[in-house]
């Protein structure tokens, strides 16, 4: 690539983490409302993100332009790299590889993830309130149900490990021992994210979001 | 006495050698039996090949190419890839390694022949980042600043770089499709900036690893600091370049 690249893979790094690390962080929450609360917890956090003001602009440049910068340009450096863990079987060699594997899987996902639900908003096929039950319906599919936990887990391994190799890329994290504490920290990050994910799935696939119910509580609620 | 004389003299150690004749030409691998002798290295074991070039299969052949200098680890001429890993064959001792032993040039470097490998693009980088203390004038400067002892001592470790390549061989990130400088020079320009003398060029060397083809290819995948045989501590060295580059970044955004 001509130019210089410095700049670009540093706000690559930046990127992945601020704001789309925030933006992971208000999803896994708002996603795990529907655990906690059912589907009225869920549809109050969605009423919730559609009061912000400005809801567009904020998508636009909190979500979605970093997201196609950090997904492309990610590619790209994922291409870059001889993957050679066979040869060097060492943890933070793993590390890396699976960083780019799961950046791939990560952005097949995001790209299904959103055609499915943001865009069908768009489109005008699918309404807010309606979100939970369009889950409900997706993930009745063992198929796509498995795709989903791939995807959710895959995606976070990448956002926690990617944070972990920001804190190094802009020179946070110095010496092995930070390095080893914040390996530590990142991990459980993993581990908190996934879990707050995942339990959002098992939400999604219960009755409540079915569509009978659904359609009983939006009478209720938006009636 | 005798007796043990024949019984080493018998036992014989396996090679299987990539070879390549010139640089564009295909490479293909060679099975050799050398006689055994206590302590040999993989040095040594080259050499007895040269002495007499022929096959496990009784055919003769070229002498199997190599380069080595110092014979003592300092020098790090004599790298290639033993046994699927990166290291100096000067200080690979046949009696620790599995056999066959497999050898193979280090292949992100141009191969020349058989094991020998350009190592140019290091001392390209080398040149690049200025990795001298630039002393040279019309009259005397005097005597620099001192440095102190608790830096040297962390310097003194930076300083034992002998531009072998394994860190090179090992990263992920050195080959045709990155641009990516490699640890040795990164670690390099720590060494130089540290040094009182070189700290008033320090500017010039981060301004070398900020261009392209500089410290931005590194993916940390952190195998060259679990490959370094002089333990350099790479990634620390890495990370603390980031660092810098990242302040000196902010400050010529700042205009300061
Ligand atoms: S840093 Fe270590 S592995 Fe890399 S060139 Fe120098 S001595 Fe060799
Ligand atoms: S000959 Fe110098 S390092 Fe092996």
């Amino acid at each position: 690539m001509a130019g210089n690249s410095y700049l670009p893979r540093k706000i690559h790094s930046l990127l992945g983490v601020i704001p789309l690390g925030l933006f992971i962080v208000e999803h896994a929450l708002t996603n795990y409302s529907a655990y906690e609360g059912g589907a009225e917890g869920f549809s109050k956090s969605i009423d919730f993100l559609n009061s912000v003001p400005l809801v567009f602009w904020l998508e636009l440049f909190v979500i979605w332009l970093p997201i196609l910068f950090h997904g492309v340009y990610g590619l790209y450096i994922a291409y870059q790299s001889n993957l050679n863990s066979g040869r060097f079987s060492y943890g933070r060699n793993w590390a890396f590889t699976m960083q780019r594997i799961t950046g791939v899987i990560t952005f097949i996902f995001i790209a299904w993830h959103f055609y499915e639900t943001r865009f069908q908003v768009t489109l005008g096929n699918v309404k807010h309130e309606d979100l939970g039950q369009h889950m409900n319906d997706i993930l009745s599919n063992p198929v796509a149900l498995t795709a989903y936990i791939i995807g959710v887990v895959a995606a976070m391994f990448h956002f926690a490990n990617g944070l972990w190799a920001f804190l190094v890329s802009w020179g946070i994290t110095v010496g092995p021992r930070a390095q080893k504490v914040s390996s530590n920290i990142c991990m459980v990050i993993f581990v908190i994210l996934s879990v707050l994910f995942l339990l959002s799935l098992v939400a999604f696939r219960g009755d409540e979001f079915s569509s009978e119910a659904a359609a009983a509580l939006s009478a209720v609620s938006f009636g | 006495m005798a007796t043990t004389a024949t019984a080493t003299a018998q036992r014989k150690v396996k090679f299987v050698i990539t070879r390549k004749d010139s640089p564009d030409a295909a490479s293909y691998t060679e099975e050799f039996e050398v006689p055994y002798r206590p302590n040999m290295n993989v040095i040594s074991a080259l050499m007895e090949i040269q002495r007499n070039p022929v096959k496990a299969d009784g055919a003769k052949t070229a002498p199997v190419c190599w380069e080595s200098n110092c014979l003592e680890e300092v020098c790090g001429a004599c790298s290639m890839v033993i046994n699927g890993k990166p290291r100096q064959a000067c200080s690979s001792l046949v009696d620790k390694l599995e056999q066959p032993i497999r050898l193979e040039p280090m292949s992100t470097f141009p191969v020349v022949r058989d094991l020998v490998i350009n190592r140019e693009r290091m001392f390209n980088a080398l040149k690049k980042v200025k990795a001298w203390i630039p002393i040279d004038g019309t009259y005397d400067l005097g005597p620099g600043p001192r440095m102190a002892e608790s830096k040297r001592q962390w310097a003194y470790e930076l300083s034992k770089c002998m531009t072998c390549g394994v860190c090179l061989e090992a990263c992920p990130n050195v080959n045709d499709r990155n641009s990516f400088i490699g640890p040795a020079s990164i670690s390099q320009v720590r060494l130089f900036n540290a040094h009182p003398t070189g700290e008033m060029n320090a500017h010039e060397r981060l301004e070398a690893l900020m261009e392209e083809g500089g410290i931005e290819g590194c993916g940390n995948s952190q195998n060259c600091v679990r490959s370094c045989p002089k333990g350099i501590p790479l990634t620390t060295s890495i990370a603390a370049m980031n660092r810098d580059t990242t302040k000196h970044m902010f400050k010529q955004w700042l205009g300061m």
